[in-house]
């Protein structure tokens, strides 16, 4: 084993651990933080892939942007004066879904033929120039429409936030 | 081969040149090299030094600044200061260091004990990760990313999380109120921060922390003369992001007690101040990096160590952190987060807009760097002028045409308002 490998499995492990304590934790804020560490290590997985920019893009939006939403959330609603068990009558379908999509991808991970692939070759960290090339050229308009729908959004929960408020 | 970044550039001087001390280290791996030990070795070796420099490094600084800045604030504001604890009170840091240390440390009974216990130790992580990035001088770098902006601002949003955990966990409602601020203020600023270093990236073409020092070696120039309005835009971002007077709302004693670290003390608390010293230098020297030329002075680099220049550019910086603590009043919560969404992020868009037309014009036109930068210097500092005090203007006598409701997140974040609250920055409040 070399040690890439002993690194990947302690961040895998970490991933696993953050993912289970989502689910399993009984506070939601616990909850919260542990779905901050799965996203994290998922960031060190594609470090390990010499995905730099992937990797930092995914702790600012994720690891930083959007837990902070859902935990500015939580505290707005006052979450912990009302705990209650995240479980539920739909536990079985919740089982089935989880194991139907974890064999479906064990199955393409399996069945997918890597060396054909060039899973072989050695990987190169994609240079961040090149990157913003292929955006800003090549994707240039799905990129701006993105951006579009995101404003709608943002105006959007404006107009909710406001009409909440009015008196 | 691992270590390129380390091996590229001049070759490397002999280990005992000590004008930059990536030589050492590069003389060490290379010994290692030959004595054909295992490959994961240097990695380890190259790693521990950087990170036990830096770690040594930040603590010493610290000690000194605590007392520095204690004896210039109460310079600033006509008081001796600390003078008692040896000569001039300069062994005022290490009794404090031993009363904190020997304090007891009181856990809340409703506490989240796991996360209260957790928050002062990881509360450390970010601030000193950031230095990771930051040149030392040319080969002082522990890992030169080639995304080392970006890295800094995500690492500056991990720090959030931290000071929410230790608001949360606390469960006092003063420390959730800090908690809340500083979460709400991150999100205003963190905006600000990154336009502020687009700018310096749309010019250096590069967001590696070496290339940009580079660029401004190469070009001789800081980036601060053709960027002065993101360097403003910058000091003020990172003040708010380690909660420093002027700034420090999530923390304001005479609103919210202490703000998210309320209910710690002894070392815990001690924790909390540590980190924001680094925090505080981690902003200085990434101000030093990107807009003051890093370890370069304009040749000075080939007789007096790149790292002494480094750290005396950094702590010049700092010095003006300490001065505005010293100066300027706390702002009010919702002064603090209007100045960032109506003032700031209108001119930084301005001239991000602006920064890249520049650069457009330079490079469509092959000008040489020599007539094209001073011009664009002239032009930005002029503007930036023109923009900062005439939307200081427009904003200021900006009639409130209707009564402004009361937002409901300043509400919930602790805010004191006056009803109507004035739009006018910093203006008098008209009697209610």
């Amino acid at each position: 084993m070399t040690y890439e490998e002993g690194i990947f499995y302690v961040v895998a492990g970490m991933t696993v651990i953050g993912a289970l304590g989502v689910v399993v934790a009984r506070n939601v804020v616990h909850s919260a933080l542990f779905l901050i560490l799965a996203l994290v290590a998922v960031a060190g997985l594609f470090l390990l892939l010499s995905a730099e920019f992937l990797a930092i893009v995914q702790v600012l939006i994720y690891g930083g942007a959007v837990t902070i939403l859902i935990l500015f959330a939580m505290m707005l609603t006052r979450v912990r004066d009302v705990p209650q068990a995240l479980d539920g009558p739909q536990r079985p379908f919740a089982a089935m879904a989880a194991a139907a999509f974890l064999s479906v991808t064990i199955l393409a991970v399996v069945g997918t033929d890597w060396e054909a692939l060039g899973a072989t070759e050695k990987i190169n960290v994609i240079p961040i120039e090149a990157l913003g090339d292929v955006l800003f050229r090549n994707w240039a308009v799905p990129f701006e429409l993105a951006s579009l729908v995101l404003i709608v959004a943002l105006i959007g929960a404006i107009v909710l936030a406001r009409g909440e408020e009015g008196e | 081969m691992p270590f390129d970044w380390l091996r590229a550039g001049p070759p490397l001087a002999e280990w005992w040149d000590l004008r930059d001390l990536g030589n050492a280290v590069g003389g060490l791996l290379g010994w290692i090299d030959d004595r054909g030990g295992p490959s994961w070795l240097p990695y380890v070796v190259s790693g521990l030094i950087g990170i036990v420099g830096i770690l040594l490094w930040s603590v010493f600084s610290q000690l000194f600044f605590v007392w520095a800045e204690r004896r210039l604030v109460a310079r600033i504001q006509v008081r001796l200061g600390p003078n008692r604890a040896g000569p001039l009170g300069l062994l005022q840091p290490v009794a404090d260091a031993l009363k904190v240390l020997t304090k007891e440390m009181i856990t809340p009974r409703n506490a989240d004990r796991l996360l209260f216990w957790a928050s002062p130790i990881l509360v450390m992580v970010p601030a000193l990760v950031v230095f990771a990035v930051l040149p030392f001088g040319e080969r002082m770098v522990l890992a030169d990313l080639n995304v080392g902006v970006l890295f800094v601002i995500a690492i500056g949003s991990i720090n959030t999380i931290v000071v929410f955990m230790a608001g949360w966990s606390s469960s006092n409602k003063f420390s959730l109120l800090g908690a809340m601020r500083t979460v709400a203020m991150l999100i205003s600023y963190e905006l600000v921060q990154v336009l502020a270093l687009l700018a310096v990236v749309v010019f250096t073409n590069s967001m590696r922390m070496g290339a940009i020092v580079g660029w401004q070696d190469d070009f001789n120039t800081w980036i601060v003369f053709v960027q002065p309005l993101a360097l403003l835009a910058y000091i003020f971002a990172g003040a708010v992001e380690i909660n420093r007077t002027p700034t420090d709302i999530a923390e304001a004693e005479s609103e919210i007690v202490a703000g998210y670290h309320t209910e710690y003390g002894g070392i815990r608390w001690g924790m909390f101040q540590l980190a924001e010293y680094v925090a505080g230098f981690a902003i200085a020297a990434i101000v030093v990096t990107m807009y003051l030329g890093g370890w370069t002075l304009w040749g000075l680099e080939e007789w007096v160590p790149g790292w002494l220049i480094f750290l005396g550019k950094l702590y010049g910086f700092f010095f003006v952190f300490i001065w505005m603590r010293g100066t300027l009043p706390r702002l009010r919560v919702d002064q603090l987060m209007g100045f960032a969404w109506k003032y700031l992020l209108p001119l930084l868009l301005v001239n991000v807009l602006l920064a890249g037309l520049e650069v457009l014009i330079w490079q469509e036109n092959g000008f040489a760097a020599e007539a094209v930068l001073p011009a664009f210097a002239v032009a930005n500092w002029a503007l930036a002028v023109v923009l900062v005090v005439g939307w200081g203007q427009v904003l200021g006598h900006l009639r409130p045409e209707h009564r402004a409701k009361r937002p409901v997140l300043v509400k919930e974040v602790g805010a004191i308002l006056y009803e109507p609250y004035p739009l006018r920055p910093g203006g008098s409040v008209p009697e209610a």
